[in-house]
């Protein structure tokens, strides 16, 4: 079988002292969506920092469409086209959401209007709160601008840290059907998600982690009926 | 009826007209000051001196063009010569920059330790500003020194009290006006503007979506100098100047910033006239004004100043401290300290 699409295999590192992640692999197809779960401190948001460049790798590799990406930086990495959306602080409050789309797009030099199109296509609220300041939309109305400003780029992979954190369970099914619709564009999408059972049932792939390794990977629906996941990590 | 109309004209002449005009030029430091607070992150104490060099320089173009007869009509030579002051100053604060403040954010410095820097800033410009052009107070203002004076005033009205429109006056309105129209229009409309708000705003994500830091650094210095020596000229050229003054003005600069919200444009600009006129009408003798207003039996005996001019920095320094107690944001929600 051919190399993922996007692949950061054996990583190993942490942010200076003692590593976090021991030999973790993480990967994802072309329009496929692998999700990451596990406990808490499980490392799960740094092993998708690690595959982002922003943390520094002691062992292990990052491989984009079979190019080596190891040694670039985060900025490096959107321009070869990797989206990013943070856990927190992802929007810019202050300015409107078209604004923020704008700055999305800022690494562009031609016409982005269709993309922004497409983003207002996706999420049609966006579009009705255009000229609203972004920080004072609603949660779930945040996260869809995060998701939107890193799809100004037209990236070849999404990455997502935890989209529905703090968000109801109504917007956060409503945000997994908007996920999958991008990855049906052909963009693949990695994401940590702390609804492990919802993520799990959109999941093309899940992948397990415990104290910074690989416990469990599978497919989604595998894990799903793996009866010692649902024990340990499901909650029956 | 004539005494309402000639207590109003001794407001407008003594307090309306020149609190506006020194708040335009308080407004224009304090945009600087929230620009470089809102931007790369501290509390810039040299930007009293950046002021003073700007002006000094463009006095020294002043000269020089009117020296080669060049003159601007009606108007000061002064704004003539602007612009090279700014391009002047702007080399200066890219320089210093370069050299001085590059290294503590390469290192990440801690904001408190770039105002100690700034500091250290503060006292070399202020060094360079006074031995370029010395410590004596200069009136650089040529041109008509009019719109309206006080006797054509009366005559035409008929009124007691004389109103007086200094042309540096308007001129301090007019050019502030159109700075800050400049300023709203380059940050809320261009690609270049924007990221400089996205990365006030949201400094990593700023990163994450290829907006170069340096690059907005920069531009923001050149904003920040033009800024400076703009209300520094019209600060000059409405009063004198004199490089300690432009040292002190410092206080309420700052003041304004903070009133208005430090990082928010917006609010530096409303800060500004907030202090101005908290300044003017705490040390105007509003004697005159009473007498007008007032029955007789009531006219003041005293000059109902509540504070000498002497003491109108410590009109700014109460502000500040009563801002920082109780609404350290400031009036538009900027970032607290």
């Amino acid at each position: 079988m051919a190399d993922p699409f996007l692949i950061g295999a054996g990583m190993t590192g942490g942010y200076g002292g003692a590593d976090i992640l021991h030999d973790c692999t993480l990967a994802v197809e072309k329009g496929e969506i692998a999700v990451i779960v596990g406990p808490n401190g499980a490392g799960k948001s740094t092993a998708m920092k690690a595959v982002f460049g922003m943390l520094k790798l002691r062992q292990g590799h990052v491989l984009l469409d079979g190019e080596d990406i190891t040694a670039l930086s985060p900025q490096a990495r959107v321009h070869k086209g990797m989206g990013f959306v943070p856990q927190t602080h992802n929007i810019f409050g202050s300015m409107t959401v078209a604004e923020n789309l704008e700055m999305g797009a800022f690494i562009r030099r031609d016409d982005f209007r269709d993309t922004m199109a497409q983003v207002y296509d996706l999420f049609p609220i966006l579009k009705d709160k255009r000229n609203q300041p972004a920080g004072e939309l609603s949660g779930g109305q945040r996260q869809q601008v995060a998701v939107g400003r890193a799809l100004m780029t037209q990236p070849k992979v999404l990455m997502l840290d935890e989209p529905t954190a703090g968000v109801s369970p109504i917007v956060m099914d409503e945000l997994f059907d908007r996920i999958i619709e991008v990855a049906r564009t052909g963009i693949s999408i990695l994401m940590v998600e702390q609804n492990a059972r919802q993520a799990l049932e959109i999941a093309d792939k899940g992948y397990v982690l415990v104290q910074g390794a690989n416990r469990f990977t599978d497919t989604g629906k595998a894990l799903m009926a793996d009866p010692e996941v649902r024990r340990t990590f499901l909650g029956g | 009826m004539m005494d309402f109309l000639n207590a109003i004209v001794a407001l407008l002449n003594f307090v309306v007209i020149p609190g506006a005009a020194y708040g335009a030029q308080l407004a224009l430091g304090a945009l600087g000051v929230t620009l470089v607070y809102g931007i790369l992150r501290f509390s810039n104490f040299a930007h009293g001196d950046t002021m003073a060099f700007g002006t000094a320089a463009t006095i020294l173009v002043t000269w020089l063009m009117t020296s080669l007869g060049i003159s601007f009509g009606p108007l000061p030579t002064a704004l003539l010569a602007l612009p090279f002051g700014i391009a002047i100053t702007a080399l200066l604060v890219l320089g210093t920059d370069r050299v001085v403040y590059r290294f503590y954010r390469r290192v990440k410095a801690a904001p408190v330790v770039l105002v100690m820097v700034s500091m250290g800033v503060m006292f070399v410009m202020n060094g360079i500003t006074r031995f370029v052009i010395g410590v004596d107070e200069i009136n650089f203002a040529d041109g008509a020194r009019f719109v309206i004076g006080a006797r054509e005033f009366r005559q035409m009205t008929g009124l007691d009290e004389g109103l007086a429109i200094r042309s540096t006056q308007v001129i301090t309105l007019v050019v502030a006006v159109i700075a800050v129209a400049l300023l709203f229009w380059f940050l809320n409309r261009t690609r270049t503007g924007k990221s400089m708000r996205a990365f006030s705003d949201n400094e990593d994500l700023a990163l994450l979506s290829g907006i170069n830091p340096e690059r907005v650094v920069a531009v923001t210095w050149i904003i920040v100098a033009a800024l400076a020596t703009t209300a520094g000229v019209l600060y000059g050229l409405d009063k004198s100047f004199k490089a300690f003054t432009y040292f002190q003005l410092l206080l309420p600069i700052f003041a304004s910033a903070v009133v208005g919200g430090l990082g928010n444009p917006l609010g530096a600009i409303a800060g500004g006239f907030v202090i101005a006129f908290s300044e003017v009408t705490v040390t105007y003798a509003w004697k005159k004004v009473a007498t007008y207003v007032l029955p007789e039996s009531l006219a003041p005996e005293g000059l109902l100043q509540l504070m000498g001019t002497d003491y109108k920095f410590a009109v700014s320094f109460a502000i500040l401290v009563i801002v920082l107690l109780f609404k350290p944001t400031g009036i538009f929600k900027g970032k607290s300290i």
